[in-house]
Formats: structure tokens, C-alpha cells, sequence
């Protein structure tokens, strides 16, 4: 039982546990004190001052996010005091900010620009200070956009991708005036190590980090007569695309995207998860492969553990961070890849439509995607398998930018022929989801029979804890599979690229028998992906979460294997997991890159 | 380049491999190059096994830490009150004389750079320079021209 | 001129010492007689805050966590202030010698010194000073080692827990406080940081005792300060004065006769004009000082003075936090401004209202600092402020 203080916050008396912030104390009695810097998921900066407070007996104003309570403490969050200098704090930041918020990209989603709305900023106090600033752009990588112009260097990108994420590719440097936020040697974020994972631009308050967006492309793309553009949706978006177009967190509205795309003008509208389930099969298989090479050839060559590679920013950091691991990655595309490559040819042939006027789009929660789409050897088709990648906050503006009323849509389904899918592949839009889809085919392909848990939902490796062990005993098993009868099966589950540099470091070091590893780059999986709508914080990913899993239930088919569509791609096309027709369009390599 | 390789694992080695000895590591390869190329930032990286942005972030933060080339003497003249009042701005003429640089720019035989900086604590002397690590004060315009001279010789 | 007015003392620079007999005698004594004989003194830190010295080092010695540091803070960056180095290069010993009795009565082990970049040239000598004094508190069976730590350039670095983060291989930056170095300072444990003089007079007052010390200057301001003197006056350099002295005194001694204002603290002190040496008291009542005080006779530019002032925080500021960073630019680009033309004379009024508002909301010591020079000189001397 923790210490109680006492105090009080506009006159109202309130108790917390010692070591509160004064900002916590005032939420608990909805008293809402403006900030900046601060963020639910981060470590506490104290740098913006926005959210300075009167507290009585001091001539200073602290600031609520980083002072604790004490007792009988007496706080004012609105004196005239207050009010004077928050104004000058945002006037400062005004001043060194380049605020033409009509041609912003955050226009209307800025948190800056909430502060001026909310303090009825007119006039410029002070002296513009931007043309003396020579603000710098980088706009060299495919996914994100970083602008030093609309920086308030509040250093959230930076607290994220260091405790977030243990990636540290932004930090800060120099002092004084000349401080900024800066990748290694100010180099584009294309060339650092950089995992595009978004997270940064998840947290960024304002339009200094922002994803590439590709609309006009997409528009110019959907109104040409001559291209046939189909589209496929993350599962992970069909949880959250709603936030931003006027539902709560956490509502379902996979009916009414399908609907909206449609509306939008794509010619066809399928879904990832078709290739999710697609992804189940030749993954699930390529592990059952190499367990059989393991103990029954006793190959010293066979890399285990092997870890799952449908995230691209999981890809990038292995390949900077742990390069000498690379083989241990399954070889399996992502979903996206995957979809892309099998669009230009597998449903190019069966719908009788030329290729090479395909235009592919995909809606993903996540930046890194657009790195992804972008790797020289995604182009397994003959053409470039993915063409444009829009994020779940992308297609909310195309929707509104159609006219669209999106809460009075009906509800439709997807076309065919990729556009069926189970239970098993929407759960990969959560942390666990791919490693419980995958154990749901594995065992029951190994033991002929649904896997042990109730309602098949593998709770142990559900959840939020960063890194999650599970281990699953094989008995009972055929014939054909008779040498993993009485193994264990020894997975973990990491979410969070701080997470992923545990479970690598003790694979590393030894002190670990994994055998299948899931890694997610974002905090949450997918459903926390750098592409989707903004804010976000712990209670709005288990949201999400929730309904990833809500969803799964309420599906018809829960297990990949038995998804029709993907029943027959084998059956027509690929003619067995891990084939050769697979291996040439659902397959891929990687590529170490440079540490530091 | 192996010497920068070999510098650096040296310092690691003098130091320490945890995050306090980034700024000894640092000051180290100062006093050898004079001023922090990004190899050697990428080499400190490696060695302490940390963010390269993080090395970058933290020796961008320290007016000594250069991050730009510098020339073998690095010339740092104290542009605070005291010595303003004292004459400074002479004796940055004279230098700009004698060496046909700017402030801020390094001599095309990398021999000198010429730089402002902040209160050297030589107030009562003024005005006041460091060429490197050593302290000259009570400046005047031929004293700057003797004491560069002096270098030039070197 | 003779010194009648003002006490010339010779605490710190007296050369009649043995730093072996001093720290014997201090680890005879209890922890609690030596921060009573401290708090009797009344010894307030040198360094240009003044927080009691035996209340900085009880507080910290009062903590249960057992892994404690002592600090001396020679990172001397205030512009006008070089008495620091004259202390460490005349008398080390006694340095290093405060440094160990504050470690005894805290509790720690380990001791450091952190030394400014600039100030380089000093360490081959200190090394071997710190040589001579490891080998004083081996003979004396003491447990205590100091570590000499390297700045690079960083002004912010003097301010305590910026110094820290300085220390442990970050960037310069200044920590939130609550929690304060008694508590939580290098390495997150209780830390004590003093000033190279007042560890100085720390160790004389264990010489001396305290009633040497409190016989000088005032109620609120015991004892003496070291000064270090300079711009327009025939007389600068490094004097140890009795503290509590009025500014006329002062000028009367160091002026050259057409003194129109003299900067106590450096450029984050005070700028008192003509009109008010009279009732200014140089001392923790009146306006204190970590050792700083500049002269300006009437031939001076106050403008020009309070330009650069603000040129030295706008580059020195960290710039982590936004009232600094943005404040100081704003300030000296409105000056600027003002002198020039391009802003009528009331926009004055606009920076001085930012100012207060930098004094009362900026995240360390820096940025409360910039208004004080910023109010006495556009108060005081407005008229040059203007076009």
C-alpha cells in the first residue's frame, strides 16, 4: 500500500498514491491540463512547458507532468499567471514553426494547432524567427517524411524510438538556438538505420514526421480507364480505419470499408488476409520443414529458431542488428508481398486481365509497408508485385475526399478471388495472432486433430506483456509426422523492437531452445502500426486488440487451412506449400545492412 | 581507415565500453585528430555498441567536440564582454590577416582553424585565445602575429 | 586607495596550511559536529546560489541508500568569472581536502572533479596534486578516491544536474527537479555538488572553526567571497573580500572614476546602475554573486553589453526546453529590432513580459536567469536600448 497525498487542484480537494504527477492528480478529477511534450507511453520530458501550473508558495510555475504531488499542495491550472505564459510558450513555438497550416499535411490533426484554436492565437507576438533558420526536409524515403520546419522539439520521436522501439535511429543534436532532432550525421532517414516502423510518426504532435502519402497516385491510378486497380486490406485496418471517420476505438467496420473502396472507384476489393491464411500454409509447412530436418536429417545446416517475417520493420532491424540471423527468417513474403505478387499473375490469369495494366494498392496499418512495396526484388511478377501502399489514416482522407458519409454506409462483402479468408489470418493484425494462426494449421496437419484450447483461442500467447513464451506438447501425432510425437514446441512472441532485441539477444547468447519465433515491430502488432490513426495510446490498442479477437470469433472458418480460396490456389496454381511455383512468387531473401 | 579503427579501440580499451566513457572516448580522438570524422563516430558506435545517432547527438552538444574538420591547430578566440571590451574584435582582424580565413573556416593546408567561443576565464587578460589547449591572453594584434607565427614554424 | 572600507581577506589564498593535520583532526570529529560547526558558520555556496552548505551536505548524508558521490564544480563558465582557476592553481590541497571531509560526513567513497574543457592546461598539474593527496589519505588510512572528469565547451554543464548528465556520457541537459542531487544526482544517488570555494572555505572552516568565518559580513552573508574583477577598472583580477559591502564600496575601491554600472554575477546577475550602487549590498540580501562583477564606465554601450549577454544563452542554452531556447532568440532579435527601427520602442514592454515569463517557467536555473540582466538593463538604461 502506497503513500497517500493530499491536495488540492482549482480548489477541489483530491487523493493520490505518493509519486502522482500533478497532471495525473488533475485527470482523476477531470480537470484537463494542455501538454505537449508528454505521452501515455513515453518516459516523462518536462521540456515543452505547456503544462505548467500555479502552485501556491512558489514563484515559479512547474511543470504538472514532471512534478510529483506533495501534501497539502495547492495548485491553480488557470490563474492569469498561467494563462500569460502558456500563451508566450505557444506564441514562442509558433515563432519558430512554419505555420502555413492550409498546405500542412497535419491540418486539422495537429496538436499545435489545437493549442493556438484553444488559446485564440491572432496575431504573431513575436518576430518570426523561420527564415532565419534554413529548416531542412527529407523526403528521400518511401514511407516517411521528416520536417525540421514544423519541429516544437518536444523529442517524443525520439523517447519512442529509443524506448519504444531500442532503435535510437533519431536523436538529439547540437545546442541552443542550432538544437534539432537528427538522425545520424543529419543523413536521410533512408540511409540510417531507420526500421520505418512509424512509431515516431504515431507520437509526432505536429507535421515534422509524417508517412509519404501516395493519393494522387491512387486517384490519378483508380481514374484511369485504362488500368484495373485492385486494392487489399490489412487486417489490422478493418479495427481501426473507424477512429478517424467518426466511430470509438475498437468498433469493426470491415463491412463498410469493403463498401467505401468500392464506392472509391477500385475495381476490385479483396483482402490480405486471403494471403494471410496463404502465408499460414507455406509458413506453417517451411517450419514442419525444417523441425523435419533438424531431428530427422540431422542437418547441421537448418537454422532454427525460425522466426516469422511478415513485418517489415522486424525486417529491416533484423537485417541491420543481427544480420548473421537472416537465414533464420522464414523466407515467406509478407501477406502484402505475397497478394502483390499473386495479383499480377495468379488473378491476372484467372480473371483474363493483362498484367501490365494492373495496378495493385494496398491499405496497411504500417509505413514500413511502403519500404516493403519498394524492395528492388519484390518483383516476382515481372512487375512491381506491390504498386502504390496507403495507410489506414490515408484512405480515412480519400474516403472523406469522396464525399463519403462513412457511418451511413451499408455494409458489402469482398470480391473474389482473393478475397476470402478465416478466422486465423485477421488475428495476425494482433501481437501473437500469426504464431496462434500458424499453431491452429501446424498441429492439427502433425496430429490430425484442432488444437487443445477452448474455442481453439491459444490465450498463452495472447496479450500485452512484451515478450510471451508458449510451449506446446505434440502427442498423438500421424504417421507422416511420427518423429515430433512427445516434442515441445517452443515459441515466443515479442512485440516492440525493444522486445525483438531481447528475444534475439538471448537467442545470441545461448540461453534459449526457441523454435518458432513471432516477432511484431509495433507495440501491439499491427493494430499499433505506424500508419494508423493518431493518437495513440495503451487503452486505445486493446481496443483494437479486442476486436481483432472479436472478430476471429464471429467468422465462419477459423483455421487457414481450410479457407476455400486458398484450398484452391493450391489446388489450380501453386500445387503444394513451399513448391516450386511458390518458391518463385511467395518467396524472398534479405540483405544485411550496415550496423551503425 | 585502420588508424581511426585502431584509435578508438584504443580509447575503448583506456575507458571503458559503457555509456561513461563516451565523452573520454570523444575528447580522445580530439586530441589526437583535432576534431570527430563520422567513421569515428561509427567505430565509438560499434565499440560501446550504441545508437550512432546517440555518439552523433551527444558530440554535437559540446563546442570542443567538433564534428566538422578542423585544421591541426584550432584557434579559439573568447568573443565575451570583457574581452570585447578589451579589443577582440583586433585581434580577430589580425588573425583574419595572417591567416586569410574567416571565423569558422580552416586554412587550406589544414594547418589553422580560426573559431569564436565563449568566456575563457581569462577576463582580467583580455582579450584571450586558446590555440588548442594552451592559454594566451593579454592579446595584441603582434603578439597574435608572434604566437601564430610561432605554430606556423611548427 | 587602501582596503579600510574593504576587508581584504586571506582565507583561501593563505599558503600556511597542512592538509594531513586538517583532515586528521576533521575525521576526529563526528559528522554531526562538523555540519554543526558548518551551519554555525553560516556558510552559503560560492558558486553563485548559495544554498547552505551544511544543509546540502546533511540532507544528503541523511539518505539510507548506501552509494553516495561528492562532486567539486569547476566548470566556471559565467562570464566574468576566473577565481575558480586561481584557486585550483594555487591551492588544490585544500580542494581536494573539502571534498574529503564532505565525503566523510555524507558517506561516500568516491569523489570527482569536473573540470571544464577550457581549463585543460590544468590538469597535468592538478594530476600530480591529486597525486601528492592520495597518498596524504592513504597514510591516514582513509578510503576515499577523486577521479578528475573533462568537460568539453558546455556552460549549461555548471548547472548541477546538467553536470550529471554530463558525467554519465549524455548531452548537457538539465534533469526535472524534484528529485533534487541530495537525493538523486550522478547515477541517481544522493549526490552532494559544491563549488571550488566553498569546499575551500569548508576545509578552513575545519581549520579554523567557524567563528573565524562568521565574524565576517552580514547576517545573511557570512564570511567571505572570492572575487574576480574586471572590465573597466585599473585594479582587475582575483580578491578575497568580506561579503556584505554596498556596490559604492565597491566602486570606490575597484572604479576607474566614471563607473555608470557594474554587473554582479555575470551575465545571468544583476546590472545595477550609478543611481543605485548606494543601496545595493553585494551579498545573498542585496544582489549575490558566484565571484563575477564587471565594470562599465560611461564610454560603454549598455545595448551593446545586454547583446552580448544574450548572444552567450541563446548559444549556450541547452535548448531542450521551449521559453530558453526560443526566449533568448526571441529577446535578442527584439533588441535588435528596437535599436534598429524596425520595432517602435513599446515592443520593449512585449520582451520584457516574456522575460518574466522565461524567469518563472524555463526548466533549469539558465533560462530564470536570462531576465535578470535582461530587466536591470532595459530598466535602467533604456534610452540606449532604442533607436
Amino acid at each position: 500500500m502506497s503513500k497517500k497525498i493530499n491536495l488540492k487542484i482549482d480548489g477541489i480537494p483530491v487523493t493520490v498514491d505518493e509519486g502522482t504527477t500533478i497532471l495525473k492528480a488533475a485527470k482523476e478529477l477531470n480537470i484537463h491540463i494542455p501538454t505537449l511534450c508528454y505521452h501515455d507511453d513515453l518516459c516523462i520530458a518536462g521540456n515543452c512547458r505547456v503544462c505548467v501550473v500555479e502552485m501556491k508558495g512558489s514563484r515559479n510555475l512547474p511543470a504538472s507532468c514532471a512534478m510529483p504531488v506533495s501534501e497539502g499542495m495547492e495548485i491553480m491550472t488557470n490563474t492569469l499567471k498561467v494563462r500569460t505564459a502558456r500563451k508566450h510558450i505557444i506564441d514562442l513555438l509558433l515563432s519558430e514553426h512554419n505555420a502555413k497550416c492550409t498546405t500542412c499535411y497535419k491540418n486539422g490533426n495537429c496538436e499545435l494547432q489545437n493549442l493556438a484554436s484553444e488559446y485564440k492565437i491572432s496575431e504573431p507576438m513575436f518576430i518570426d524567427l523561420v527564415p532565419h533558420k534554413h529548416y531542412q526536409m527529407d523526403a528521400y524515403s518511401p514511407s516517411i517524411i521528416k520536417d525540421d520546419s514544423k519541429c516544437v522539439r518536444c523529442q517524443r520521436c525520439v523517447r519512442t524510438c529509443e524506448e519504444l522501439q531500442h532503435v535510437s535511429a533519431l536523436g538529439v543534436a547540437y545546442k541552443g538556438d542550432k538544437m534539432k532532432i537528427s538522425t545520424f550525421f543529419e543523413n536521410p532517414m533512408f540511409e540510417v538505420v531507420c526500421t520505418n516502423c512509424g512509431q515516431c510518426v504515431n507520437r509526432c504532435p505536429t507535421g515534422a514526421l509524417v508517412e509519404r502519402n501516395y493519393l494522387d497516385e491512387v486517384w490519378a491510378a483508380i481514374y484511369d480507364p485504362d488500368k484495373h486497380v485492385v486494392v487489399q486490406t490489412a487486417p489490422a485496418v478493418r479495427v481501426a480505419l473507424g477512429e478517424d471517420l467518426g466511430f470509438d476505438a475498437g468498433e469493426i467496420v470491415t463491412g463498410k470499408m469493403v463498401t467505401a473502396l468500392k464506392r472509391l472507384g477500385f475495381d476490385s476489393v479483396l483482402d490480405t488476409d486471403f494471403t494471410a491464411d496463404l502465408t499460414i500454409m507455406e509458413e506453417g509447412f517451411e517450419l514442419l520443414g525444417r523441425l523435419k530436418k533438424a531431428l530427422v536429417d540431422k542437418d547441421p545446416k537448418v537454422k532454427l529458431p525460425m522466426a516469422t517475417s511478415c513485418s517489415p520493420g522486424w525486417i529491416k532491424f533484423i537485417e541491420h542488428t543481427y544480420p548473421e540471423y537472416l537465414d533464420n527468417l522464414s523466407t515467406c513474403k509478407s501477406p502484402q508481398q505475397m497478394f502483390g505478387s499473386l495479383a499480377k499473375t495468379y488473378y491476372a490469369q484467372k480473371r483474363n486481365i493483362d498484367p501490365s495494366k494492373i495496378i495493385s494498392v494496398s491499405i496497411m496499418p504500417c509505413v514500413a509497408k511502403k519500404f516493403e512495396a519498394d524492395r528492388p526484388e519484390m518483383r516476382s511478377s515481372g512487375f512491381k508485385d506491390v504498386d502504390y501502399v496507403l495507410t489506414t489514416r490515408e484512405l480515412a482522407i480519400m474516403i472523406k475526399q469522396a464525399g463519403l458519409d462513412f457511418t451511413a454506409l451499408p455494409e458489402s462483402h469482398y470480391d473474389s478471388i482473393m478475397g476470402e479468408s478465416t478466422g486465423a489470418a485477421v488475428i495476425f493484425g494482433a501481437t501473437g495472432g500469426v504464431m496462434e494462426a500458424a499453431l491452429r494449421t501446424a498441429y492439427e496437419v502433425v496430429t490430425g486433430r484442432e488444437v487443445p484450447f477452448n474455442g481453439l483461442n491459444i490465450t498463452p500467447v495472447r496479450g500485452m506483456d512484451g515478450v510471451r513464451e508458449a510451449s506446446i506438447k505434440i502427442e498423438g501425432t500421424t504417421p507422416d509426422w511420427k518423429f515430433l510425437e512427445g516434442a515441445e514446441l517452443k515459441t515466443v512472441v515479442a512485440h516492440g523492437l525493444v522486445n525483438a532485441k531481447k528475444v534475439m539477444d538471448s537467442v545470441r547468447d545461448g540461453k534459449s531452445n526457441y523454435h518458432f519465433i513471432e516477432i511484431m515491430a509495433c507495440p501491439g502488432g499491427c493494430i499499433g502500426g505506424g500508419g494508423q490513426p493518431i493518437p495513440t495510446n495503451m487503452e486505445i490498442r486493446k481496443k483494437r486488440t479486442e476486436a481483432i479477437f472479436r472478430e476471429d470469433s464471429g467468422m465462419k472458418i477459423r483455421k487457414s487451412h481450410e479457407n476455400p480460396e486458398v484450398v484452391a490456389i493450391y489446388k489450380e496454381f501453386l500445387h503444394e506449400p513451399n513448391g516450386h511455383k511458390s518458391h518463385e512468387l511467395l518467396h524472398t531473401h534479405y540483405k544485411a545492412r550496415h550496423r551503425y | 581507415m585502420p588508424e581511426i579503427k585502431d584509435l578508438v579501440k584504443n580509447l575503448a580499451q583506456k575507458h571503458g565500453k559503457n555509456r561513461e566513457s563516451l565523452i573520454p572516448i570523444l575528447q580522445g580522438v580530439i586530441q589526437a585528430e583535432r576534431y570527430i570524422s563520422d567513421e569515428a563516430m561509427t567505430e565509438i558506435a560499434r565499440e560501446l555498441d550504441m545508437s550512432a545517432a546517440q555518439v552523433y547527438g551527444t558530440a554535437t552538444f559540446y563546442s570542443f567536440l567538433d564534428t566538422q574538420p578542423r585544421g591541426k591547430y584550432v584557434i579559439r578566440v573568447c568573443r565575451t564582454i570583457s574581452c570585447a571590451m578589451k579589443g577582440k574584435n583586433l585581434i580577430n582582424q589580425e588573425i583574419e590577416d595572417l591567416l586569410k580565413i574567416k571565423i569558422g573556416e580552416t586554412t587550406p593546408n589544414k594547418k589553422f582553424s580560426f573559431l569564436e567561443t565563449n568566456c575563457l576565464g581569462w577576463c582580467h587578460k583580455g582579450p584571450a585565445m586558446l590555440v588548442n589547449d594552451e592559454a594566451y591572453t593579454d592579446l595584441t594584434p603582434e603578439k597574435v602575429r608572434e604566437i601564430i607565427n610561432q605554430y606556423m614554424k611548427k | 586607495m587602501s582596503y579600510t572600507n574593504l576587508k581584504r581577506v586571506d582565507l583561501i589564498f593563505d599558503q600556511d596550511f597542512n592538509p594531513k593535520e586538517i583532515i586528521k583532526n576533521a575525521w576526529g570529529k563526528t559528522n554531526d559536529q562538523i555540519i554543526n560547526e558548518l551551519l554555525e558558520s553560516g556558510l552559503k555556496g560560492r558558486g553563485g546560489a548559495g544554498f547552505p552548505t551544511a544543509l546540502k551536505w546533511k540532507y544528503t548524508a541523511e539518505q539510507p541508500e548506501p552509494d553516495k558521490y561528492i562532486i567539486c564544480n569547476a566548470d566556471e563558465g559565467e562570464p566574468g568569472t576566473f577565481k575558480d582557476r586561481e584557486i585550483l592553481f594555487k591551492v588544490p590541497q585544500k580542494v581536494f581536502g573539502g571534498m574529503a571531509v564532505g565525503a566523510k560526513v555524507i558517506g561516500a567513497k568516491e569523489g570527482y572533479l569536473y573540470l571544464r574543457g577550457e581549463y585543460r592546461f590544468l590538469l597535468p598539474e592538478l594530476e600530480k596534486q591529486l597525486d601528492t593527496f592520495h597518498t596524504t589519505l592513504n597514510e591516514l588510512k582513509i578510503d576515499f578516491n577523486i577521479k578528475i572528469i573533462m568537460g568539453s565547451g558546455a556552460y549549461i554543464c555548471g548547472e548541477e544536474s546538467a553536470l550529471f548528465e554530463s558525467m554519465e556520457g549524455h548531452r548537457g541537459e538539465p534533469r526535472n527537479k524534484p528529485p533534487y542531487p541530495t537525493v538523486s544526482g550522478f547515477r541517481k544517488k544522493p549526490t552532494v555538488i559544491n563549488n571550488v570555494e566553498t569546499l575551500v572555505y569548508a576545509f578552513m572552516i575545519c581549520k579554523h572553526g567557524a567563528r573565524k568565518f562568521k565574524e565576517l559580513g552580514t547576517a545573511d552573508s557570512r564570511g567571505s567571497k572570492v572575487f574576480s574583477i574586471s572590465g573597466d577598472t585599473p585594479k582587475s583580477g582575483i580578491y578575497e573580500l568580506e561579503l556584505g559591502m554596498t556596490v559604492e564600496q565597491f566602486v570606490e575601491e575597484f572604479g576607474d572614476g566614471d563607473t555608470k554600472a557594474v554587473q554582479v554575477g555575470g551575465a545571468s546577475g544583476f546590472c545595477v546602475p550609478r543611481k543605485k550602487f548606494k543601496d545595493t549590498i553585494i551579498g545573498f540580501e542585496g544582489v549575490p554573486t558566484g565571484g563575477s562583477m564587471m565594470l562599465f564606465n560611461s564610454s560603454r554601450s549598455m545595448y551593446n553589453v545586454l547583446h552580448n549577454y544574450l548572444e552567450f544563452f541563446e548559444e549556450e542554452s541547452c535548448g531542450q526546453c521551449t521559453p530558453c531556447r526560443v526566449g533568448c532568440q526571441q529577446l535578442i532579435r527584439g533588441i535588435e529590432a528596437v535599436k534598429k527601427g524596425y520595432k517602435h520602442t513599446t515592443y520593449l514592454e512585449n520582451l520584457q513580459r516574456l522575460a518574466q515569463t522565461m524567469k518563472i517557467t524555463a526548466k533549469c536555473g539558465l533560462g530564470q536567469s536570462v531576465a535578470n540582466s535582461f530587466f536591470s538593463i532595459v530598466e535602467n538604461f533604456k534610452e540606449e536600448m532604442i533607436y
